[in-house]
């Protein structure tokens, strides 16, 4: 053991670690003076909990852009792979490292709501575009729009208005619902309102990450309602689904969710799945080319089946690639840039695609139902068309400059 | 404390070193994309500023707190709602910081200071926790999802905090400050009885000291710093969230007063800024970084700290 | 909707979502207790359990093999564990503790995320526990929970009669009060304090193995019992298995019910969005309230087992 105060040689060694670390944040700073290349910074959560949504999207991204080369319209992509942890602060920080320090061209990915809202303003008012593919919260969508923002997702509303509607249409009347009590949940459950015309019998809010729902499982229950709309948060769905197969539920109170079964977490829960309804606006069963190719290539990559967070971001990828070519790679006319991605006249793997006038897409959403393949496995299948053509709630408010 | 005392000198020399680097950072990155650098580390040292004040109640006072996080997260949530609310006065945004955070602290402190070891813990995680549930059902301001501040404290035209440099040494004397307030602190009569109370609180009440009512203070000091952090974090990133006050993050707290040594003032300046390069310079070179810097944390521990440290322990 | 039918089945999942709690908590609270030692990778024995069930079942096709895996693989890592590194911290105060913990928590969880992936993984319920059980007046329960209650009250047996009837038993609890005058007995404390960490590691994987069909089974799903058995461990007095039983009763109860029935008797009182709003909230931070009434009526726990 040794003698002496416990402090000193340790402050040292930090000391030391520091003055380290200095100087290779400075080595590591060095921007890289290159023109015709496209710079983007990808912003995803790799690691915590959010980690397995933060993959799935870059594995989509990440296939499209191998697909092309590493090119888009002909440009060389230098790509930087940044880990938000899922904290807005960190979040925060590299946003604007990619603007101010690398001066990136356009800024993608991005999971997770919050993650958005806290780069949003760093972004859009340094004049960057900013391409994500997944969340869509309403001020981005309404009074906070910026031309420079675009996103090949949805706003969060759309697909919970679309179930909404889809159970009023089929005489389901009564319906319990059962949304993790977060931001994203609780615009997910306004949604449904604004779709659904009967009554909800009870609205019961689980705290996100919890891992026992017997008590809201029995609540629903009890209130013999002709349905249940759920929208669980996170890795742990899978524990919402299970026990509600569980307690005997599947067959007597119909499961319809968004978000909550999806092609990462099928496996997870097995054929209790089966015959539950979701909705969405790309499934993997979508009959084109494009969207034949993507699947096959994404398994036989990655070796599972591609999620809608891949699919998103893959068609982001191809969405940048035909601007880019458009405008015959003059990237630095941002003007003719950001209005030949509004012309979006890419091939989308979910079939036809534009833009509304708040840049976020005008699309038609599905029915679907989880089903068992001839080989065994399970996916969700396209069913009827819910909402044709449907724009979101708010892009009247939008008015971009 | 003899020991504090004769280290005083030694000691002094890595603070002023660090204190001295961080002061030059800024020169040395001009031309570089300053304001990122600037950023980067003004975040360590706000955490700075934060692992300090918990290391006042739980180096010197004993009280290992898993709440702090919140009195951050309640002085950005106090500064981000004033300024959304059109009241932008620096000044008054400090004022309110210490009110609400100073308010809140003499709160769960005189219900928390009866307890100790893992119970006090327990108790201001609970509080942590209720404060996060709290802020996520503030709805109208984004829930989880946080919101976004409009500008900066106005602190007047001799202090223009929308200037990056302006800002970071703003943010570095406050640290300075802070650093001075409670060295002082713990070298006057208060820190000595502080200190008696961590070794042996029966025997200081039985001197006479009120011990519940000093370590209260020292409860509401610290939460009132913390505060002040927070504040310093919304003006930072200009975003305010629940997800400033979540346990982990007084979980992360408690690592940079541990990493960086409880028995002195200064050491969580240290234990956050090499937690926080770690994490930045880690991430940068794999998805799986979270791996080593678990490693590097138990090798740290277990190898590099020395004869076993007797204070401070649970009392279970 | 509040009728006897439904409280009772309410009643019965709070039973049995403290049984769970309980499985979790009893080795970690022995583990402080005697040992005095704060683990918290003790959540990662809780994981590895029900990861390696999970693989194994699926390779094997069979429940109770996967199971035993699991419980084997628990056991040897904890061994391991404690002769490499956890012995070193014994000597160490509670935060160094804390921190070689926490480290050990993002190695397993990174582990495991190299090992399996991010995504979750599968495993079914054993056919003879699937379905549900008829009880009486048309209800009926689902028979896998009943099973776990059934566990947890044949664990909290066994736990009993090992600790009251047994030496090792009389050695740990004499650890629990007492650790010196063990030490100075001559007993050999090194022995004893393997075989409890085992023990502990054990529980947990029992407890992870046999949560896991009814739970996502992935890297993060040990954290987030840590929380609830720290609460447990607390309300239950330190180091005593007893008071970990009975504390993980009622918090299964207080939450269980808090989240069947609070947002129903809130809603005749306050204004629907102070419900919506902050509602669930409330009900989240329920047991925490509980907690905080506890220690400060009783700050040493329920049944605290140190004397003195």
């Amino acid at each position: 053991m040794k003698t002496g105060s416990p402090q000193i040689p340790n402050s040292k060694r930090a000391a030391g670690l520091v003055l380290a670390a200095a100087v290779a944040l400075v080595s590591l700073g060095v921007p890289a003076n290159a023109a015709d290349k496209l710079k983007i910074g990808y912003i995803g959560t790799f690691s915590g909990p959010g980690a397995a949504f933060g993959q799935n999207m870059a594995d989509g991204f990440m296939l499209g852009l191998e697909e092309l080369g590493g090119k888009l319209g002909g440009l060389e992509v230098e790509l930087s792979k940044n880990d938000d942890q899922w904290k807005p602060d960190v979040a925060k920080q590299i946003a604007e490292k990619l603007v101010t320090r690398d001066h990136v061209d356009i800024v993608a990915g991005v999971y997770f709501s919050n993650i958005l809202v806290s780069i949003y303003r760093t972004v859009v008012d340094s004049n960057t575009l900013l391409i994500t593919s997944n969340a869509g919260p309403s001020p981005q969508a309404g009074k906070e729009c910026s031309p420079y923002f675009f996103t090949t997702s949805w706003q969060s509303d759309q697909l919970s208005k679309a179930l909404g509607k889809y159970m009023s249409d089929h005489g389901l009347n009564r319906v319990a619902t059962v949304v993790s009590n977060y931001q994203a949940g609780v615009d997910a459950l306004n949604g449904f309102k604004s779709g659904f015309k009967g009554t909800i019998v009870a609205e019961i809010m689980p705290a996100v990450g919890q891992l026992d729902y017997s008590a809201e499982i029995a609540r629903v229950s009890s209130q013999k309602p002709d349905a249940i709309f759920a929208f669980i948060a996170g890795g742990l769905s899978v524990n919402f689904v299970k026990q509600y197969a569980q307690a005997g539920l599947m067959k007597k109170i119909p499961f319809h969710s968004i978000f909550t079964i999806s092609a990462t977490n099928l496996p997870a829960i097995g054929e209790v799945a089966i015959g539950t309804k979701s909705i969405n606006a790309w499934t993997i069963d979508a009959d084109n080319p494009e969207n034949k190719k993507f699947v096959e290539n994404f398994r036989k990559k990655y070796k599972r089946d591609p999620s809608i967070d891949s699919a998103n971001a893959y068609d982001s990828v191809f969405l940048i690639d035909q601007a880019v070519r458009d405008i015959n790679g003059k990237i630095e006319d941002k003007q003719a840039f950001i209005r030949a991605l509004e012309q979006a006249k890419f091939k989308s793997i979910r079939g036809t695609f534009k833009f509304n006038n708040n840049h976020f897409p005008i699309q038609t959403f599905y029915q679907t139902a989880v089903t068992k393949a001839s080989d065994g496995h399970l996916y969700d299948a396209r069913g009827e068309a819910v909402l044709v053509d449907d724009m979101d709630a708010y892009h009247d408010q939008c008015k971009m400059n | 404390m003899k020991v504090l005392t004769a280290d005083r000198l030694r000691g002094r020399a890595l603070p002023i070193a660090v204190m001295a680097t961080l002061a030059v950072i800024p020169l040395l990155m001009r031309g570089t994309g300053d304001v990122y650098y600037l950023g980067l580390v003004g975040r360590m040292m706000i955490f700075a500023i934060a692992a300090v004040a918990l290391n006042l109640i739980l180096g010197f006072g004993g009280m290992v707190s898993f709440g702090q996080a919140a009195f951050v997260g309640l002085g950005a949530y106090a500064t981000g709602l004033a300024a959304t609310n059109g009241l932008t006065n620096g000044f008054a945004h400090l004022a309110l910081v210490v009110a609400v955070c100073g308010g809140l602290a003499a709160v769960i402190g005189y219900a928390s200071v009866r307890t100790s070891g893992l119970y006090f813990i327990m108790i201001t995680l609970a509080f942590s926790q209720l404060f996060y549930f709290l802020g996520v059902g503030l709805k109208q301001y984004g829930g989880d999802d946080g919101f976004n501040l409009p500008s900066r404290s106005d602190f007047g035209a001799w202090l223009d905090l929308t200037n990056a440099w302006v800002f970071y040494y703003a943010v570095w004397a406050s640290l300075l400050v802070v650093l001075l307030a409670i060295s002082r602190l713990v070298g006057s009569r208060f820190g000595a009885a502080l200190q008696g109370i961590r070794l042996n609180e029966r025997r200081v009440n039985a001197l006479g000291l009120p011990s519940r009512r000093y370590k209260l203070a020292a409860f509401v000091i610290s939460g009132v710093v913390c505060g002040i952090a927070g504040m310093w974090l919304a003006n930072l990133t200009l975003f305010v969230s629940p997800a400033y006050m979540h346990w982990t993050r007084s979980g992360e707290l408690l690592i940079m007063v541990i990493l960086g040594g409880t028995s002195t003032v200064f050491g969580p300046v240290v234990g956050a800024v090499v937690l926080l390069t770690l994490e930045e310079l880690l991430s940068a070179y794999s998805d799986h970084w979270q791996l080593f810097l678990g490693l590097l944390l138990a090798a740290f521990v277990l190898f590099l700290r020395d004869a076993p440290i007797r204070f401070p322990r649970f009392r279970t | 909707m509040l009728d006897p039918g439904l409280i009772f089945i309410q009643t019965l999942n709070g039973l049995q979502f403290g049984m769970m709690l309980f499985l979790f908590t009893a080795g970690l609270t022995l583990v402080l207790g005697v040992m005095n030692l704060v683990n918290l990778a003790h959540g990662s024995f809780f994981m590895i359990g029900a990861f390696v069930a999970a693989d194994v079942s699926q390779r094997s096709g069979s429940f109770t093999i996967g199971a035993l895996a699991g419980l084997l693989a628990s056991f040897l890592i904890g061994i391991a564990l404690e002769l490499t590194v956890v012995r070193r911290l014994y000597t160490r105060n509670h935060l160094d503790q804390v921190l070689v913990t926490f480290g050990l928590i993002l190695v397993f969880h990174e582990s495991a995320r190299i090992v399996w992936g991010s995504a979750p993984l599968y495993i079914a319920i054993p056919p003879i526990l699937d379905g549900a059980t008829d009880l009486f007046d048309g209800l009926s329960y689902p028979t896998y929970r009943l099973f776990l209650i059934a566990l947890g009250l044949v664990v909290a047996g066994g736990l009993y009669f090992l600790i009251a009837k047994t030496k090792i038993g009389m050695l740990i609890r004499a650890g629990s009060s007492n650790r010196e005058l063990v030490e100075i007995l001559g007993i050999d404390v090194r022995f004893l304090f393997t075989f409890i960490f085992g023990l502990g590691a054990v529980l947990a994987a029992l407890g992870g193995i046999a949560m896991a069909p009814i739970l996502s089974v992935e890297a993060s799903m040990g954290d987030s019992v840590l929380i609830l058995a720290l609460v447990v461990i607390v309300i239950g007095g330190v180091g005593s298995v007893r008071g970990s039983f009975v504390a993980a009763v009622i918090v299964g109860m207080v939450d269980t019910l808090g989240r069947a029935f609070l947002p129903i008797m809130l809603a005749g009182v306050v204004s629907d969005s102070v419900v919506s709003n902050y509602g669930p909230g409330l009900v989240s931070t329920l047991v925490y309230l509980i907690m905080v009434i506890v220690l400060l009526t009783k700050p040493e726990g329920l049944f605290s087992a140190r004397k003195g």
